[in-house]
C-alpha cells in the first residue's frame, strides 16, 4: 500500500474496497495508509485516497474518515474538494447521524460558493440526494442567490455537472412569475447541448417554471417555440436515448400539445428502428394526429399495419380506431381503411380490427352499420376472446339488421362452457337484446342461455346476470327492453391520457426513470428515497398557496383538462368498471363529466384521509406503537391493536375484535366496523355494515388502494339484499395478495374506498401483520442457522414484550396458531430460548430469538429480516397474539 | 445514481463488475443475464425493471453494458454516460470486443473508478483522462509539482477538454461537413419525410489557448447582417443557387459557449485538441435529394414478380457520387432471380432477401435502371408479403443541405501567430442516413 506507483496503489486499493466487508479486521489495518496519503503532496493521491475510504463500508473505519475527510474539504485543490464533496454523500449512506454531528453538510453547503464549477456541482448532487432521504430538513434551502450561483456555475461546468444543477434548480419554487422568466431566460441556452440529458433536464425546469408565467406574456410563446426543435432532435440520438425521449415526449405532449403539433412527420417510424421506439413513436402519432393531419397519418399507420411484428401491427389497427374516435372528420376513411385490412384475412389483424370498429360503433351510432356483413363472414377466424365479445356485441346491438342473428348466436351458444367469462357474459346480454328485438323467434334460444348461465355456471357474475336477466323478463318485458336497450352514451375521445394529477407529478420527473416508466417514483423505489411527491406550482394569480410545495396542483383551469377515464388497476377506474363487467356491456359507461367529479372526489378524500390519518395516527417512525393506547380517534380510523377483551380462536390465528372503521357520521349513515382474520390459508375481511339512515342502502362495492403487500379483495363485496335502515349485515370478504403493491407508511396501512348508492366513502385502517404469516413458514433447521448468520447484524432489532405470564410451551403453541413456528427450543441457563421462523405472504422470511426467564414478566425479542422494516410489525404481531 | 456497472460477453459472462452502491447485491449481476441476455424473445426495452432494481443496457457488437440502480436517476443520463464510456474506452484501447476487454481489465477499473465516483458521473473526457491514466503507468512519481496540479485544474477546470502548453511547428486545422440525408418517400413518388442530420467535426492542431469562431450560412445570421440579397460568393457550385439555409436546430460541443450562441447566435469556442465533434444539425427544408428511386412491381400469377427500379441523380453533372448501392427487398420465398442492369453490377443475395445493385460512381443528371424477374415458390401462407422499403446507400462531394462553412477564424492573443498563418481545410461529404423509397 505504501507504494509510490500510482497504478498500483489504485488496484490495491480496489481490491480494499472489495474485500473490506468480509474481512473489516484486516481493513483497519489500513487506516494508516490512508491519513497518511490524505496529506500527500500530491493531489491525485490525496482525492484517491479520500475517494477509497468512503467507498469502504466498515463502521469502524468511517470514524477515522473524519478528519481526513475536514481537511480535504478545505483543500487547497478542486480536485481533492470535489471528491470530498462525493464523499460526504456516502458517509451519510453509512452513517447519517456521524455526518449531521460533525457539520459536514455546513460545509457542504459552502462549496456550493465554490470557486470551481466543477466542485459546486458535486456539492450539489451530494446535496441533492442527502436531502432527499430528509425530506422534512431544508438543507438546500435555495433561495435567489444561491440559485444565481447555481446558475452561473451551470455555464461553466462539465456536461453531467450540468445535470446536476437542472435537476437540482427542478426542485426550486421561484418566488413569482418574474424570477421564473429570468431563470428560464438562462437555462434556455442548455437546449443546444450535444448531450441529451442535459437538453431533458432543461425541458423539465422549463415545462416546470412554465405553469408560473402567463399565457398572455410574448414570452411564453417564445419559450414554447424554443422547445420544439431540440425535442425533435433528441430523436436522431442512439435508439436507446430515443426512447427515452420519446417516453418523455408522450408527457409533453399530454401536458402541452401545442409544442409540438406541427411534428407529426419525425414520429414516423422507420422500417429499421428497434421495435421499442416503434411502438412508442406509434403512441405520439395518435396523440397528435388531427383533422389538419390525419390523412397523413392513416396512410402511415395502413403502412404499418403490414409490417411483421405483432405487437406493432396490433398497435397499429388499434391506432385506426383510436384516429376515428378521435378526429370525427376521418371517420369513414378510417373505417374502410380497417375494412380493406380484414381483407387481407391476416388473423390477427382482422381480430384487432373487429375490436376497434366496435368501439366506432359507440362513438358513431347507426353510421357505419353498412360494415356488418363483411364482419360477419371473418366470424370463424376470431379465436380472442376480446374479438369474439366484440363481434358478438354487435351482433346483438344490431341483431334487428342482421337477417341470421339468432343462427350467428346460437352457433356461439355450443361451446358455450369453453368460453371465456367475457364471452359468456356478452353472449348472454346479446341474446337478451335479440329477444326483446325479435321475440317471437327466438324464445327458444333465450331459455337455453339462461339455463346454461344460471344452472350449469360456477362463475357468480353471470348467474347474477342471468338471473337479474330472468327475473326482468319474466316480471316486466317493457322494463325489461328499457334497461337492457338502453340508450348508450358516446365514449369519450381520449381513454388512454394519464391521470392529470400523476401527469403533473410525471412532468416534474422529467428525464428521469419515473418518465420512463410513467409511474411516480414510489412505485419503483424502495425505501424513502426520492418518494418525496412533487408537484407542479400553481399558476399565478390562483391563490397564495404558492409557498407550500405539498398543495395539490389545483391551479390549471379544469376546463382546459381533456376528461380522462382512468386507466384500469387505478383505484377510481376500478370502482366505475365495477358493475361495467365487460367493457362494452351492461349499463353506461360513465360520461366525462361524471368521470371529472369523481376524479376530484378521489384526489379530495384520499388527500384529506391521509393528512388526518398521518396527523393523528400514524406511529412515529423508530418508535414501536404500545399497545392498549389507542383508542379509536374521531376520526374514525380503528386502532386494531386496541384490544378490549376478545380470545382468538385456537384453530385460526388471532382474530381482533372489531373496531368501528367508518363512523356513521363521516358516511352519510353508514358505519363500517371490522376486523381481519386468517383462517387456513385464506385471509379475509370481516365486516359489518350498519344502515343509520333513513334510506335503504344497495349497489355495495369495495376497493382496497395499493398497499404495502398488495391486498386486494378476492371477490366483490357481496351484499344480496338492500340494507333497510337500522338494519346491519355481516361480511366475510376474502381478500388475496396478489394486487399492485405500493409501500405505505405505515407499513400495514391500507385505505378502502367503499361505495354505495348514496356516495363513495373513504377511510383507512391498519391490519395485523400476522394475517399475512403464511402457513409454510416453518424453516429447516440448518437454513435457519444458515440465514440467521447470512442476515447482516445491522438489520437486527430488539423488542421488549412486558408483562407476559406465559411459560415457554404455551407461548410456542399460541404462536404456532398464528403461523409463527417455533424451530428449536434451547435452555440456557436458566433461560428458554425460543428460535422461530415465519414467513410473509410476499416471500419475506423474518427469524426470531424469544429469550423468556422464568422469573422476569417480560421477554425479550430478537427479529432478523432481510427486509428490517418490517420488524416493528412483526413485533406488535407477536405482542397482539401473546397477550389475547 | 447509478449504483453499478456491468459488462458481459455475449454468452452473459461477467467480464467487468464494479458496485458503487450498497443497495445493489450480487444477485443483481445474475437477474440481468437471466432475464435479459438470456430471454428467450427480442428485447422490447433498453431499461429492465426487474424484482425494483432498474437496468439500463447498451449492445456494442456483441458485448453488454448494463448499469444497474434503486433510485429514481436520471435515465437520459445513465445512456449519456453509457456511450460515453465506449467512446473512452475505444479511444483507449480500439474496438470493444470481448479479448481488448479482457487485455485491459486494470485499465478499466481505472477509468471507472475516475469516471464514475459513487455513481455520479465525473469528467469522461478522454483528452483530460489521457494526461494521467495511462496505459504505460509509472508516471506519477516523476511529475513535478506543477505538472500534478495543472492535471487537476484542467480535469476540473472550466476548460475541461484542452492543456495549455501545446505547440506545433504548423498551425493547421480541418474541417469536415458531414451530412446524412434521410428520406422516407412514398411508391408515387412523394416525399413523406426528408431531413439532414448534419455533423461539423473539426481536427486542430493548433498552438496555445486559440480562441475561435466559427460562421456558416445560417440564415438567421445572414438576414440579420443584411446582405441576405447582395452577396459577393457566388460560389453556388449547386444546382440549388441559395445562398443561406434554415437550420431547425442544433446542438453542439461542450467547448461552444451557449449563452453566447443564445443571445448573438455567433459559434465561438476554444477547441479541444485533435479530432471533435463541434456541432450537429438538423435541417428540413430546401434539401438536394441526390438520388430519385422510381420503382415498379408487378405481381405476375402467384408465382412470379417482375421488378423495375431506376435511379436519377439529381445534382451537378460535374460531380461524381460514389459507393452508390441500391437494395432490392425479395419475398421469402424466392426461389430464383434473373437481373439485367445497366450499369454497375448485381446480385441476388438469398441469405439477405434482397437483390444488391452495386454502383462505383456516377455522375450528376444521369439516369440508370434495373430490372429483374423473381420466381417464387407456391405457399399457402395467407399473410401478404410486407414488402419492405428500397434502401439506397451513397456517398456525394457536397452537403444536401446546402450548408457552407463561410469562415473559420482563429485569434490566440499570447503566441504570435495569426488567423493568416493558420493552413485551413474544408471538406463536405454527404451520405445517405436511411434513404428509402417504398413500393
Amino acid at each position: 500500500m505504501q507504494t509510490d506507483n500510482l497504478e498500483l496503489k489504485k488496484l490495491v486499493y480496489l481490491y480494499l474496497m472489495n474485500y473490506a466487508k468480509s474481512q473489516p479486521d484486516m481493513a483497519i489495518m489500513a487506516v494508516n495508509t490512508f491519513v497518511k496519503d490524505c496529506e500527500d503532496p500530491n493531489p491525485l493521491i490525496r482525492a484517491l485516497a479520500v475517494r477509497t475510504m468512503g467507498c469502504i463500508r466498515v463502521d469502524k473505519i468511517t470514524e477515522y474518515l473524519c478528519e481526513p475527510l475536514r481537511k480535504c474539504l478545505k483543500d487547497e485543490d478542486p480536485y481533492v474538494r470535489k471528491t470530498a464533496a462525493v464523499c460526504v454523500a456516502k458517509l451519510h449512506d453509512i452513517n447519517a447521524q456521524l455526518v449531521e454531528d460533525q457539520g459536514f453538510l455546513d460545509t457542504l453547503k459552502d462549496l456550493i460558493s465554490d470557486s470551481n464549477p466543477m466542485v459546486v456541482a458535486n456539492a450539489v448532487a451530494a446535496l441533492s440526494e442527502i436531502a432527499e432521504s430528509h425530506p422534512s430538513s431544508n438543507l438546500l434551502d435555495l433561495n435567489p442567490q444561491s440559485i444565481n450561483k447555481l446558475l452561473t456555475a451551470l455555464n461553466e461546468c462539465t456536461e453531467w455537472g450540468q445535470i446536476f444543477i437542472l435537476d437540482c434548480l427542478a426542485n426550486y419554487m421561484p418566488k413569482d412569475d418574474r424570477e421564473a422568466q429570468s431563470i428560464c431566460e438562462r437555462v434556455t441556452p442548455r437546449l443546444s447541448h450535444a448531450n441529451s440529458a442535459v437538453v431533458l433536464s432543461a425541458v423539465k425546469v422549463l415545462m416546470k417554471f412554465m405553469e408560473m408565467l402567463s399565457k398572455d406574456l410574448d414570452y411564453y410563446g417564445t419559450l414554447l417555440k424554443k422547445l420544439a426543435p431540440p425535442l425533435v432532435t433528441l430523436l436522431s440520438a442512439e435508439p436507446e436515448l430515443q426512447y427515452v425521449a420519446l417516453r418523455n415526449i408522450n408527457l409533453i405532449v399530454q401536458k402541452r400539445p401545442e409544442i409540438l403539433k406541427h411534428e407529426m412527420k419525425v414520429f414516423f417510424v422507420k422500417y429499421n428502428d428497434p421495435i421499442y421506439v416503434k411502438l412508442e413513436k406509434l403512441d405520439i402519432m395518435i396523440r397528435l394526429a388531427s383533422q389538419a393531419n390525419i390523412a397523413q397519418v392513416l396512410a402511415e399507420l395502413k403502412e404499418y399495419a403490414t409490417e411483421v411484428d405483432v405487437d406493432f401491427v396490433r398497435k397499429a389497427v388499434r391506432a385506426i380506431g383510436r384516429c376515428a374516435i378521435k378526429v370525427e372528420q376521418s371517420a369513414e376513411r378510417c373505417v374502410s381503411t380497417l375494412l380493406d385490412l380484414i381483407q387481407t384475412k391476416v388473423n390477427y389483424v382482422v381480430q384487432e380490427a373487429i375490436v376497434v370498429i366496435k368501439d366506432i360503433f359507440r362513438k358513431y351510432p347507426n353510421k357505419y352499420e353498412s360494415v356488418i356483413a363483411t364482419l360477419c363472414e371473418n366470424l370463424d377466424s376470431l379465436d380472442e376472446p376480446e374479438a369474439r365479445a366484440a363481434m358478438i356485441w354487435i351482433v346483438g346491438e344490431y341483431a334487428e339488421r342482421i337477417d341470421n342473428a339468432d343462427e350467428l348466436l346460437e352457433s356461439f351458444l355450443e361451446g358455450f362452457h369453453d368460453e371465456s367469462t367475457q364471452v359468456q357474459l356478452q353472449l348472454l346480454t346479446a341474446i337478451v337484446k335479440l329477444f326483446l328485438k325479435k321475440p317471437t323467434e327466438t324464445q327458444e334460444l333465450v331459455q337455453q342461455v339462461l339455463s346454461l348461465a344460471t344452472q350449469d355456471s360456477d362463475n357468480p357474475d353471470l348467474r347474477d346476470r342471468g338471473y337479474i336477466y330472468w327475473r326482468l323478463l319474466s316480471t316486466d318485458p317493457v322494463a325489461a327492453k328499457e334497461v337492457v336497450l338502453a340508450e348508450k352514451p358516446l365514449i369519450s375521445e381520449e381513454t388512454d391520457l394519464i391521470e392529470p394529477t400523476l401527469l403533473d407529478e410525471l412532468i416534474c420527473h422529467i428525464g428521469t426513470l419515473a418518465s420512463v416508466y410513467h409511474k411516480p417514483p414510489g412505485a419503483f423505489v424502495e425505501g424513502g428515497r426520492g418518494v418525496v411527491h412533487k408537484s407542479l406550482p400553481p399558476r399565478t394569480g390562483s391563490s397564495e398557496s404558492a409557498e407550500s410545495p405539498d398543495t395539490a396542483p389545483a391551479g390549471v383551469p379544469a376546463a382546459d383538462q381533456p376528461s380522462v377515464i382512468p386507466t384500469q388497476g387505478d383505484l377510481l377506474g376500478d370502482l366505475l368498471n365495477l358493475d361495467l363487467g365487460p367493457p362494452v356491456s351492461g349499463p353506461p359507461v360513465a360520461t366525462s363529466s361524471v368521470q371529472m367529479g369523481a376524479v376530484d372526489l378521489l384526489g379530495g378524500g384520499l388527500d384529506s384521509l391521509m393528512g388526518g390519518g398521518s396527523g393523528g395516527f400514524a406511529p412515529a417512525p423508530g418508535t414501536a406503537v404500545p399497545s392498549n393506547t389507542g383508542a379509536p380517534l374521531g376520526s374514525g380510523l380503528g386502532d386494531l391493536f386496541d384490544l378490549t377483551g376478545g380470545v382468538g380462536t385456537l384453530s385460526g390465528s388471532y382474530v381482533a375484535p372489531k373496531t368501528v372503521w367508518l363512523p356513521a357520521m363521516k358516511a352519510k349513515g353508514l358505519e363500517i366496523s371490522g376486523t381481519f382474520s386468517r383462517q387456513v390459508g385464506s385471509i379475509s375481511m370481516d365486516l359489518v355494515l350498519t344502515n343509520k339512515a333513513l334510506q335503504v342502502m344497495s349497489d355495495f362495492a369495495i376497493q382496497f388502494n395499493r398497499n404495502s403487500f398488495g391486498l386486494a379483495p378476492a371477490a366483490p363485496l357481496q351484499v344480496h339484499a338492500p340494507l333497510a335502515p337500522n338494519q346491519s349485515v355481516e361480511i366475510s370478504l376474502p381478500l388475496n395478495t396478489v394486487g399492485s403493491v405500493m409501500k405505505m407508511d405505515p407499513l400495514n396501512n391500507l385505505q378502502v374506498a367503499v361505495k354505495n348508492n348514496i356516495d363513495v366513502f373513504y377511510f383507512s385502517t391498519l391490519y395485523p401483520l400476522h394475517i399475512l404469516f403464511v402457513e409454510d413458514g416453518k424453516m429447516e433447521r440448518q437454513m435457519f442457522l444458515a440465514t440467521w448468520k447470512d442476515i447482516p447484524n445491522e438489520n437486527e432489532t430488539q423488542f421488549q414484550i412486558k408483562d407476559c405470564s406465559l411459560n415457554a410451551d404455551s407461548v410456542s403453541s399460541k404462536l404456532q396458531g398464528s403461523n409463527i413456528f417455533t424451530i428449536a427450543k434451547r435452555n440456557v441457563e436458566g433461560q428458554d430460548m425460543l428460535y422461530q421462523s415465519l414467513k410473509l405472504t410476499n416471500g419475506i422470511w423474518v427469524l426470531a430469538e424469544l429469550r423468556i426467564q422464568p422469573s422476569n414478566p417480560s421477554f425479550t425479542l430478537s427479529l432478523k429480516c432481510r427486509a428490517p422494516e418490517v420488524s416493528q410489525y412483526v413485533y406488535q404481531a407477536y405482542e397482539t397474539i401473546l397477550k389475547n | 445514481m447509478i449504483g453499478g456497472l456491468f459488462i458481459y460477453n455475449h454468452k452473459g459472462e461477467v467480464l467487468i463488475s464494479r458496485v458503487y452502491r450498497d443497495d445493489i447485491g450480487r444477485n443483481a449481476v445474475d437477474a440481468f443475464r437471466v432475464n435479459v441476455i438470456h430471454a428467450r424473445q427480442q428485447v422490447r426495452s433498453p431499461v429492465t425493471n426487474i424484482a425494483r432494481t432498474s437496468f439500463f443496457h447498451v449492445k456494442r457488437s456483441n458485448i453488454w453494458l448494463a448499469a444497474v440502480t434503486k433510485q429514481n436517476v436520471n435515465a437520459a443520463m445513465v445512456f449519456e454516460f453509457l456511450y460515453k464510456m465506449c467512446d473512452v474506452m475505444t479511444a483507449y484501447f480500439g474496438k470493444i470486443s470481448e479479448e481488448n476487454i479482457k487485455n485491459n481489465f486494470v485499465l478499466i477499473y481505472e477509468l471507472l473508478d475516475e469516471i464514475l465516483d459513487f455513481g455520479y458521473p465525473q469528467n469522461s473526457e478522454t483528452g483530460a483522462l489521457k494526461t494521467f491514466i495511462t496505459q504505460q503507468g509509472i508516471k506519477s512519481q516523476h511529475q513535478t509539482k506543477e505538472e500534478q496540479s495543472q492535471i487537476t485544474s484542467q480535469v476540473t477546470g472550466q476548460i475541461g477538454w484542452r492543456r495549455e502548453g501545446i505547440k506545433y511547428r504548423r498551425n493547421e486545422l480541418f474541417l469536415d461537413v458531414l451530412e446524412s440525408v434521410n428520406l422516407l418517400m412514398s411508391p408515387q413518388g412523394q416525399v413523406l419525410s426528408a431531413h439532414v442530420s448534419g455533423r461539423v467535426v473539426m481536427k486542430s492542431y493548433l498552438s496555445g489557448m486559440p480562441e475561435c469562431k466559427f460562421g456558416m450560412n445560417d440564415k438567421i445570421v445572414i438576414e440579420k447582417q443584411g446582405k441576405g440579397t447582395a452577396d459577393e460568393t457566388g460560389k453556388s457550385e449547386l444546382g440549388s443557387g441559395k445562398q443561406s439555409i434554415a437550420i431547425d436546430d442544433c446542438t453542439f460541443h461542450q467547448c461552444v459557449r451557449l449563452s453566447k450562441f443564445d443571445s448573438e447566435r455567433s459559434i465561438s469556442f476554444i477547441p479541444p485538441d485533435g479530432e471533435f465533434e463541434l456541432m450537429r444539425y438538423r435541417t428540413t427544408k430546401d434539401i438536394i435529394l441526390p438520388f430519385r428511386v422510381i420503382p415498379l412491381v408487378r405481381e405476375v400469377g402467384r408465382t412470379k414478380l417482375e421488378v423495375k427500379v431506376v435511379i436519377k441523380s439529381n445534382f451537378k453533372p460535374s460531380l461524381l457520387a460514389q459507393k452508390i448501392e441500391v437494395r432490392i427487398p425479395t419475398p421469402l420465398n424466392t426461389s430464383g432471380v434473373q437481373v439485367i442492369c445497366m450499369k454497375g453490377k448485381a446480385k441476388y443475395k438469398a441469405s439477405e432477401n434482397a437483390i444488391v445493385w452495386k454502383i462505383k460512381r456516377m455522375a450528376g443528371m444521369k439516369e440508370s435502371q434495373i430490372s429483374a424477374e423473381i420466381e417464387l415458390l407456391p405457399t399457402n401462407d395467407k399473410k401478404k408479403w410486407a414488402r419492405p422499403p428500397i434502401s439506397m446507400n451513397f456517398e456525394v462531394p457536397f452537403a444536401p443541405s446546402g450548408l457552407k462553412v463561410r469562415y473559420l477564424k482563429v485569434f490566440e492573443p499570447k503566441l504570435n501567430y495569426s488567423d493568416h498563418d493558420v493552413i485551413k481545410w474544408v471538406r463536405y461529404i454527404g451520405r445517405s442516413g436511411i434513404y428509402e423509397t417504398r413500393c
